[in-house]
């Protein structure tokens, strides 16, 4: 059986979404911006997409969605551009972000620190949190944008959003949120969240890979990260992807109607799995299950390197991820772990779990089977655990 | 960069079969007690090396027949990444049969090497040679247990990269010997920074206490003084030199020890004038960029740039900020 619990990292295409992009590569070809019929066949589906897109996020008309590659060209913009226009020459020179931002985020942060703008990281709890106080305690009149992630990628949980645009909006600064991991797997409403910006990447939500957005609320003013033509008001030039935008549309459209069986057979099915884990000795799972989003878990299996058991789940068809180092090409321990304090020795033990909607009860079984056998053959092996096989 | 680096994959598929066959069933993973050394009349023992802290740990179990000093046997226990146990099961191969010295002898690169399917092609991507470097480290703390000695004793050497077990000492001499002038020279001379690159500079996948590049400049400045005290000595003394010269000896002095100091504060400096008295010849400059507002222009930072000067070409040197 092949089980796909990796859906933070990327997802599958929702099939719907799929057949209704399928005319506009090779029919329905024509650049939207063009006069002729080809263009106007094109254009009718984008503006459709671009409906289904602020229905979606609940914008205002008047604020602006813009069409960019991904949720990391959106940051990129938001954080260059606020240099640009809101710091460069002008008394503000501060940026906030969280302390467990994705790289897309502390790295843009870190370029404007090379540019000399002081760079302020919200320190997070033991759950992998920041809270509004902790926003309170190093916002001032100095802070150009605070820049906090809806939801975050490694652990699910869901950052009191709304109580830290308002407190960054007295401070006359402007928000941005890396709404990335939560489109799609909560209600987003932008019309009350007052936030300025956000980002997302459609194929979080079972949309295409290579097409994401920036909601830019109405008055923030923004340079184009990419300058050439009149695409998209002039905010973001390059000619529409039409299949890829009508695409990303049609699987927020589907996602969000899905978000009520996400909430409750999705939940349970990872909690289920989660439950699992934790029958096993030593085990621990990050953040309160009801403050995360409901697909994702983050857990340390003890004694149990995190590559060694992606390597193994592997082996069993099962795909799932991990921040440990030995997974990539750095060899620091995941900075999540680190962030929220967690035991150095625990640091290396990171696994993420993250379900979509087309996880089955089977595939979650098999995963909990395949997982304990993993963690019982590497614990026999680990030279730092104690392993005791009567021990289950 | 290149074609072949812009798309990333995974580093699994860069892994040998062997690698792979030992990672999912390592043949002489498991442990040994003490009653094991009495029926195999053997000595125990049993070192450890890294820890989970750190995301590698293995543990060593020989044993040692006294009469001999050879391993009759051996197993490991690992936490660690898939290539961190097949890098333990294959040192544990290399181990066995041999003497405790001969042990010694086995490096990261042997593990690396048999664990390759052909000779041609690495085992592992560079970024795992790590791992192996794990199983040569675990063989000298058991080593040293049997010998009743510090594992130390077997490095008389600081090890800059670990991956090609190449010194500090090594580093130094190839840059002298054959006037090296950049890291990739460096790497080719002795291979250092070739593999997982941590040694390069700092910022790698894992922290360093060494980094070619510093070693690069620093050597680079120990000849460069080498050069100037060798000058110094063959020419005439810095008083009976022309204008022209001690300005020449000056501004050597100054970017051999001085500019690097105040560039990495984002300054420098430049030199104004010379004036000669009975007693002193002072040396006029002015700072540039950030050290012209800063206060210890005129004060630490002025005295250092005198004393090296005192101390390089003569102590009548006078030191004036304009």
């Amino acid at each position: 059986m092949k089980v796909y619990l990796d859906n933070n990292a990327t997802t599958m295409l929702d099939p719907c979404a799929y057949e209704l992009m399928l005319p506009f590569f090779k029919e329905h070809y024509g650049n939207p911006n063009s006069l002729h019929a080809f263009g106007s066949a094109t254009h009718s589906a984008l503006k459709e997409a671009m409906d289904k897109l602020y229905a979606g996020l609940n914008a205002s008309d008047l604020d602006d969605i813009i069409i960019t590659s991904c949720a990391t060209e959106s940051i990129n913009w938001v954080f260059k551009s606020v240099y640009f226009d809101h710091i460069l020459d002008k008394e503000r020179n501060e940026v906030i972000i969280s302390g467990v931002e994705h790289p897309a985020v502390s790295a843009a942060a870190m370029f404007l620190k090379q540019l000399g703008v002081k760079v302020i990281d919200l320190p997070v709890n033991s759950e992998g949190l920041s809270t509004a106080e902790d926003l309170k305690k190093v916002i001032s009149d100095k802070t150009a944008l605070v820049s906090v992630m809806w939801a975050n990628n490694e652990t699910g949980m869901i950052f009191p959003i709304k109580e830290m645009a308002e407190i960054t909006h007295e401070f006359g600064a402007l928000f941005h949120t890396d709404a990335t991991q939560a489109v799609g797997k909560i209600k987003i409403n932008l019309k009350d969240e007052g936030i300025d910006l956000a980002s997302f990447s459609a194929h979080k939500f079972h949309g295409p890979k290579g097409v994401g957005g920036l909601f830019i609320k109405k008055g923030v003013k923004l340079t184009p990260l990419l300058h050439g033509g009149e695409h998209m008001g002039g905010r973001r030039s390059g000619t529409l992807n039409v299949p890829f935008i009508v695409a990303m549309g049609e699987a927020l459209k589907i996602a969000n109607s899905m978000l009520e069986f996400e909430d409750s057979h999705i939940r349970r099915l990872r909690d289920k799995l989660e439950d699992a884990i934790l029958t096993l000795p030593d085990t621990t799972v990050v953040g309160n299950r009801q403050n995360r989003v409901p697909n994702t878990i983050l857990a340390s299996i003890k004694g149990v390197e995190g590559e060694a058991m992606l390597w193994d789940l592997n082996q069993n068809g099962i795909a799932a991820s991990t921040g440990s180092a030995c997974a990539s090409e750095d060899l620091e321990s995941n900075p999540i772990m680190e962030a929220i304090g967690a035991e150095n020795d625990l640091a290396h033990t990171a696994l993420r779990l993250s379900l979509s909607r087309f996880n089955t009860e089977a595939e979650i079984d098999y995963a909990i089977e395949q997982i304990k056998k993993a963690t019982e053959r590497l614990r026999s092996i680990s030279s730092t655990y104690a392993y005791n096989p009567n021990q289950r | 960069m290149g074609k072949n680096n812009l798309i990333g994959g995974s580093i699994w598929d860069e892994y040998s079969q062997k690698v792979q066959d030992r990672m999912n069933a390592p043949r002489h993973m498991g442990e040994f007690t003490e009653d094991d050394a009495k029926k195999a009349d053997a000595k125990l023992i049993v070192a450890d090396f890294g820890a989970e802290s750190c995301g590698d740990a293995v543990r060593l179990y020989w044993l040692v027949d006294e009469k001999t000093d050879t391993i009759k046997d051996a197993k490991f226990k690992s936490f660690g990444c898939g290539t961190a146990i097949a890098s333990s099961d294959t040192m544990v191969d290399l181990c066995i049969g041999k003497k405790v010295d001969e042990a010694v002898k086995i490096t990261n690169l042997d593990v690396e090497f048999a664990m390759r399917d052909n000779p041609e092609t690495p085992a592992v991507p560079p970024q795992k040679m790590h791992c192996s470097v794990m199983a040569y480290d675990v063989i000298k703390q058991a080593a040293a247990q049997y010998k009743g000695i510090s594992p130390e004793d077997f490095e008389d050497q600081i090890i800059v990269c670990e991956c090609a077990r190449v010194s500090l000492g090594t580093i130094k001499d190839v840059i002298r010997l054959n006037d090296l002038h950049t890291v990739e020279e460096i790497t080719q001379y002795t291979k250092a920074g070739a593999f997982c690159k941590s040694c390069v500079k700092p910022g790698g996948h894992e922290k360093k206490d060494y980094y070619l590049v510093d070693i690069l400049a620093e050597t680079r400045a120990e000849m460069e003084r080498e050069r100037l005290k060798e000058m110094n000595k063959e020419d005439l003394a810095f008083e009976e030199m022309t204008m022209v010269k001690q300005l020449k000896a000056i501004e050597s002095v100054l970017d051999a020890e001085v500019r690097a100091m105040l560039q990495s504060d984002g300054g420098d400096m430049e030199v104004i004038d010379i004036q000669k008295s009975a007693e002193n010849i002072d040396v006029y400059i002015r700072y540039l960029g950030a050290c012209s507002g800063c206060s210890s222009g005129s004060g630490a930072t002025l005295y250092a740039i005198e004393n090296i000067l005192q101390e390089e070409l003569s102590p009548r040197i006078r030191v004036m900020p304009v």
